[in-house]
Formats: structure tokens, sequence, C-alpha cells
């Protein structure tokens, strides 16, 4: 009876706060704190894939090139090959016939993935209202960030990383979205074919 | 403006006089017929010397004055060819009457260098050559219709389904074996080498291209529809888009052919301004050609040097206008504006560091035996060159003393000291050579330029094209009403054609422009230097590794704003 009383009054004296830290350090803590080490290392260690086709290709070289240095916000480590990167730059103007090139090799890029929409021609196809140039890739592609300009600075180039690493830090991205977007029309359309069905 | 005739002319006019030949701003006219076309050509290919065909294109007559329609016809296939050692250049018009079916007689067997202009002339207008397939050069295969007819609306969008599939025609002459030891890879368009936009099919025995296919189109950003559709000014804008590396000496070549167009001189001042950055730009051309180009063997550390260098020209530029790429720094009739306080003291500073430091360029690479060997490859003759319609350095690296500097020079190329280096194999190291040395003589026709610069104007006070001063405008009548014309009605030359080129970093670059008296230009031809050039690839790299390939296509410096326009 006495032990029983002591225990009592022991849990009586344990604040709220510590119950509280209790739940906090051995569930949501732990997961959140990976979370976030995940994305702070995504977030400034971004492999882009330079989708460079014309004139932003040029400045897109100056970003990487030694006085912009995108070393610095840990986005250098250019790769050529979709399935190493994490964040594509469109860099120029795409064409009906680069169109198809692109959202192929947008599929091929893992998951989860950034898109980066450099430059006027890319972003809504610019001053070129012509046949074969297409008017923003967001036509076939979801975009993250677009930077105005024809071409950009470089420092909006990377004011638009800045932008990314941001989005990464907080978890969006417009890849889940239009993924979401599409699931949610799948599923809509799979519950009309049941209600059909019966 | 018929200008007066040499002994040359006399002789083309007695040959032609058949032909209602004439001549006008520089350039000889005459007529041909699908009939007589190989005949003509012959003629003025052993005759009188014209071994270049500059340019092959279309043109859709439909909307132009009557008169200047060549017999009544819609469409005219115009060719352009250059006779180097006189510097003359000869357009020869041939009316094609495509809706009844005429078809033109392919002009391949004179030049190899026709095939993708003819190809492009029927992408573009539907004009039939004989023998020729009828590819799609520059428009997607699922394209349909012409769009530089007059009747396809510019902003008529068609988009593509899917890629086109890797694929090389039958060829009876491999045998089964060989056939099974071969294999079709894919290069491009999305490879670090081929820059973004170009596409290699390559059908390859181990590592040896056996044959290949080269697919391009991939940046048509429809720069001649866009041409057709604004104002001459407005152009300029779309001009430093061509090739982007080095915008202004095509903003320079647009200018250059609207003011011989309209007969303006322009000041003095304007005139060594244009050469300060003509020069200035072929330098940074050649610093992305060879700093990209010696990426794609390998070779980062000296993309960096070239790239810092390119960098304190940039600043130039934005000091000048705010922009640093895409500059469009000339006005028809001039420059857009005057230099700040303290340019020319920036650009003699920053000429002095270049100098300096491409050395360091040359010390990392000259004699670099791995760059020399990768680069010892694809050599090809002057003989080949002037075929395919090879001009620029590619053409001076195979032998042939050829600059439009020296030989028909334009605002003050003849007062400068400047030597043209010529290189002897033809490969990609003697490209590379020349381009080195093409830096420091562009350096040094600049130092000599702004230890002499002209004061003066910076535009010309002609009334067709120059708006008046501010105070003008708000004083007196006439300056007003002058104002009011030029902003209303735009800069109108007189109707008639031109071609008028000027050398661009990679070579020729001409501007080949129709006026029907409007505000818009009726049509404009680029003369793109990369294109004839990189038509050769594919004959290039035949029975060579890929490296060599790449390395190829590295020395090329293909730009593909102005391959695909």
């Amino acid at each position: 009876m006495s032990t029983n009383k002591r225990l009592v009054s022991a849990l009586a004296s344990r604040s709220e706060e510590d119950f509280a830290l209790d739940r906090l350090i051995v569930t949501t803590k732990a997961d959140s704190f990976l979370e976030w080490a995940k994305r702070w290392g995504q977030s400034n260690s971004l492999w882009p894939f330079p989708f460079g086709t014309a004139c932003c290709a040029i400045e897109y070289m100056a970003v990487v090139g030694p006085k912009y240095d995108a070393s610095r916000f840990g986005a250098e480590v250019v790769r050529f090959s979709p399935r190493q990167s994490d964040l594509m730059i469109i860099a120029g103007t795409i064409t009906e016939k680069q169109a198809p090139v692109l959202k192929r090799i947008y599929d091929q890029m893992a998951d989860p993935k950034w898109v980066i929409a450099m430059g006027a021609c890319a972003s809504s196809g610019g001053f070129y209202r012509a046949y074969h140039v297409v008017q923003g890739v967001s036509r076939d592609i979801p975009v993250d960030v677009y930077i105005p300009g024809c071409p950009p600075t470089p420092e909006a180039v990377l004011q638009g990383i800045m932008q990314i690493q941001d989005r990464i830090k907080k978890g969006v991205s417009s890849y889940d979205d239009s993924r979401k977007v599409q699931e949610a029309a799948f599923d809509k359309a799979a519950a009309n074919a049941k209600t059909s069905t019966h | 403006m018929q200008q007066e005739l040499n002994p040359f002319n006399h002789e083309l006019e007695k040959a032609f006089s058949a032909h209602s030949y004439s001549h006008k701003f520089d350039n000889h006219v005459i007529f041909a017929t699908t009939k007589n076309l190989l005949t003509v050509m012959g003629k003025l290919k052993d005759e009188f010397g014209f071994n270049m065909l500059l340019d092959v294109c279309g043109v859709d007559n439909c909307q132009r004055p009557k008169t200047e329609w060549s017999h009544g016809v819609r469409f005219e296939s115009v060719y352009h060819l250059l006779n180097m050692d006189k510097n003359e250049r000869i357009r020869v018009r041939v009316p094609v009457d495509v809706d009844n079916g005429e078809i033109v007689p392919s002009v391949m067997s004179f030049w190899k260098g026709a095939d993708w202009f003819e190809r492009e002339a029927w992408d573009m207008f539907g004009i039939s050559y004989l023998g020729r397939k009828k590819e799609r050069l520059l428009t997607h295969h699922e394209f349909v219709g012409h769009p530089l007819r007059k009747d396809y609306a510019a902003d008529h969008n068609q988009p593509l389904s899917e890629s086109l599939e890797i694929h090389f025609e039958a060829d009876p002459s491999i045998t089964p074996e060989e056939a099974m030891k071969r294999e079709w890879i894919n290069i491009g368009p999305s490879h670090p080498a081929t820059h973004g936009t170009l596409r290699i099919m390559a059908e390859i025995e181990g590592e040896v291209i056996k044959r290949s296919r080269l697919e391009i189109g991939y940046l048509h950003r429809c720069f001649e529809k866009m041409c057709e559709n604004h104002l001459y000014n407005q152009v300029i804008p779309y001009t430093d888009r061509l090739n982007y590396c080095s915008s202004p000496m095509n903003n320079i070549g647009w200018c250059k052919a609207i003011e011989d167009m309209m007969g303006i001189e322009i000041p003095d001042r304007a005139k060594a301004l244009r050469m300060v950055l003509a020069e200035l730009s072929r330098v940074i051309d050649h610093l992305v050609c060879i700093g990209a180009g010696a990426v794609d063997l390998g070779a980062l550390t000296s993309f960096w040097f070239c790239f810092e260098q390119r960098e304190r020209v940039y600043e130039l530029f934005e000091k000048l206008c705010g922009a640093r790429l895409t500059v469009s720094l000339t006005r028809i009739g001039g420059m857009a504006q005057e230099l700040p306080v303290g340019w020319v003291t920036d650009c003699l500073e920053v000429v002095k560091i270049i100098t300096k430091n491409i050395e360091e360029v040359d010390r990392l690479l000259t004699k670099n035996p791995i760059f020399v060997q990768r680069t010892k490859v694809c050599p090809i003759s002057a003989e080949d060159a002037i075929q395919w319609g090879y001009t620029g350095p590619c053409l001076r690296a195979a032998g042939v003393n050829y600059d439009i500097r020296k030989a028909n020079p334009y605002y003050f190329y003849k007062d400068v000291e400047f030597e043209i280096p010529i290189g002897q194999q033809g490969d990609n190291y003697d490209r590379y050579l020349v381009r080195m040395e093409e830096m420091r003589q562009s350096l040094k026709i600049v130092n000599q330029v702004l230890n002499n610069l002209p004061s003066g104007p910076y535009q010309s006070l002609d009334k067709r094209v120059c708006i008046p001063p501010k105070k003008e405008v708000y004083t007196n009548i006439e300056g007003l009403m002058n104002h009011f014309m030029l902003i209303m009605k735009g800069v109108r030359p007189p109707v008639g054609e031109i071609y008028s080129a000027t050398e661009a970093a990679n070579g020729e670059l001409g501007f080949y422009v129709i006026s029907d008296g409007g505000q818009n230009p009726y049509r404009v031809k680029v003369r793109p230097p990369c294109f004839a050039i990189y038509q050769s690839f594919s004959e290039m790299i035949q029975n060579k590794m890929i490296s060599d390939a790449i390395a190829e296509l590295g020395g090329m410096n293909i730009i593909a704003g102005e391959l695909d326009r």
C-alpha cells in the first residue's frame, strides 16, 4: 500500500511536459529529425541535370564557372545522366521536336526530383510565338521554379537554386503534386468504372 | 542603285545577257529556268570561278508586287555563289512552278554542300529537287505543310507524339556477316558532347562508326518566320540568339545588310565601335569553342581558364548595355548608345589581361600530348572544304586563305594591322591553332581601334532610320513628324533584295533580305556558317572511332542557334 502510494505521488509530481517529452523522444522526434536531416542533406547536395539547348545553356556554364561558382550552394555536380540527378535545369528553348525527348528524360529521373525552367523560352516560349516552339515546358512536365530573363543572370539562377532548396526543406515538390492529381484522377476514374459496372 | 561595272562584271553581263543580268548592292543577279539551271551553274563554276555554293533557299512570291515576281511563278529557288579570288557573289534566281509539279534539278553534282540546303527548301517551301528524297530537316517528321509559305500561320503549332526512331536504310553492299557485327547506337540529342541539340544515329562495328545519320532541328525556333512578322529593328534581338556565343556579330551582320540596302553610311565612330565589339565577341566565341571542346575530351581545367576570360568581356558588355549574353548593341544606322565613361580604359585593361591569360590556355593545351593526339584526327582537304561550303576558321585550317575582313574589308579592316592564320591539315588540331591565333589577332585589332577611336556621333543622322534628338522633337515640327513617322511606320528599306555577308566567328554569316517596301522584311534567309560545315560531319566521321567523332564535333564548333535557326 505504502509503495503504491509512493508511486502515485511520484507520478503526480511529474509534469505534463515530462510526458510530452517522453512521447516526442520515443516517437515523433526521431522521425522528424531523420526527415529534417534527409531534406537538409538533399537540399545542399543537388545534382543538376542541365537540359541545355540554347543560349541559357551558355549562361548556365557561367553559373557553374569560376566567377559565380554554383558549388557554394552544393549544386555543382553536373550529371548528364538523368538516373544520377535530382534537379533538372531546362536551360533553353524547347521545340516541338525536342519535347518528347524532354519528357522521356524527365521520366527517367529517379524520384524525388525537382525542375527549374530557366529563362523565358522554357517558361513560356519567350518571344518565340512560333510554329515549332513549345509555349512553356509546363505543358509536358511539372515545374518547380521559373526563372525570368532572356537569359537570366547567373545571380537569378542561383536564387532559383536557393528556392529549390527551400522547397526541398519544406518537403514540397511539383512532381508530388502532379502525381497526387494524377492518382486522384485515376481513383475517380476507377470509382466511376465500379459504379457503372454495378 | 546601279554601281560602276568592272571588267569582270562586263564579262558576266555579256555571257548572261539572255538571263536578264543585273548588278545591285554588290550582288550580281541572273535568272535561270529549271531547264537551263545546270548549264548556267556549270558555266559559272568552270568559266567564272564561282567555286563555292554559299546558300540555296526558297522564296514564296505570292504577296510580293507582281513586278518583282520572277516570270509570274509563285515559288523561286535562289542560289548564292561565291568567287573567292575576286570576292564576287552572284545570285541565281530560278522560278519554280510547284503547283504544277515542276521539279528543280539538284546541284549536288557540282557542290556536295547543296545537300541540306535543298532539303531545307523542301521542308520550308515544298520545292522538290530531282533525285532528292523528301525528308524533313528542321521540322519534325510528323509535321504537315511547309511553314515558310506565306499561307502558313506563324503560331500554328503541331505537337510531336513520338521521337523519330533510330533507323538506317538497307544497303545491299553490306553482307549479312558484316551486318551481324554491326549495331546501332543513338548519340544525343541530350548528350554532353552534342550540346543538347544534335542527334547522331550511328551504325558501329566495335568502336568504329561505319555509317551515320544526322538529325538536326531540335532548336528550330523559326527565326525566319519571326523576322517576317517583326519590324526591321525588332529583328535585332532575334539575331542575338542565332550564334549566341557571339551575339554582337549577328547584330552587326543584320544591321549592315539593311544599311547597305538603304544606302546608309554609318558614322566612323559607329564603325569603329562595331569592330571592337565584333573582335571581342570573336575572342569569346573561340574561348567557348576551345574550352567546351576540351571538356568533351576530358580536360576541365582549360574550361575554367577560358570562362574566366569570358566573364571579363561579359562585364564590359554589361557596362555597355546591361545585358551579358544577348546584347542587341547595334541599331540600323549605328549603335544603340554611347559608351559609358571610362569604358575604353576598362576595355584596354581587359584586352591586356586576356592577351596574357590566353597564353595560359595555350600552355595547358598546345603541347599537351593527350590533347594533340586526340585532336589530330579527321583532316579535310582544301578542295573538300570548298565543296562542302566551309567558311571561317574551319576553312582556313584546311589551308584556304579566305577571310572577308581581308578579301572585302568592310568598316576599318583595311586600316588595321592583322594577319590571317592558315592551317595545313584541316584537322581539329589545326582548327584549334587557327582559333588561338585569331584570338591574338583580334585582341590586336581591338587595341588598335580603341587607341584611335574616332569621335563624333554614334548613330547616323539619316532621317529614314534615326529618331531625332528629343529637343528637336519637342521644339520643331519637322523633328516631330520625323519621330512620328519612324515610330508609327518603322524603318522601311526600298523594294529590293540584298545578300550581305560579314565574317562571323564561325565563318561567313550572310543575310539574304527581301524587302517589299513594307515595315516588315518580306523574307529573310540567314546563311549560317555552321550549317554548311555540319552537313559534312557524317562523311568526316565515317570509319573513325566514336571518340574521334566527339573531338570532331568540338572542333567544328556547332552552335545550334544558328544551325537550326
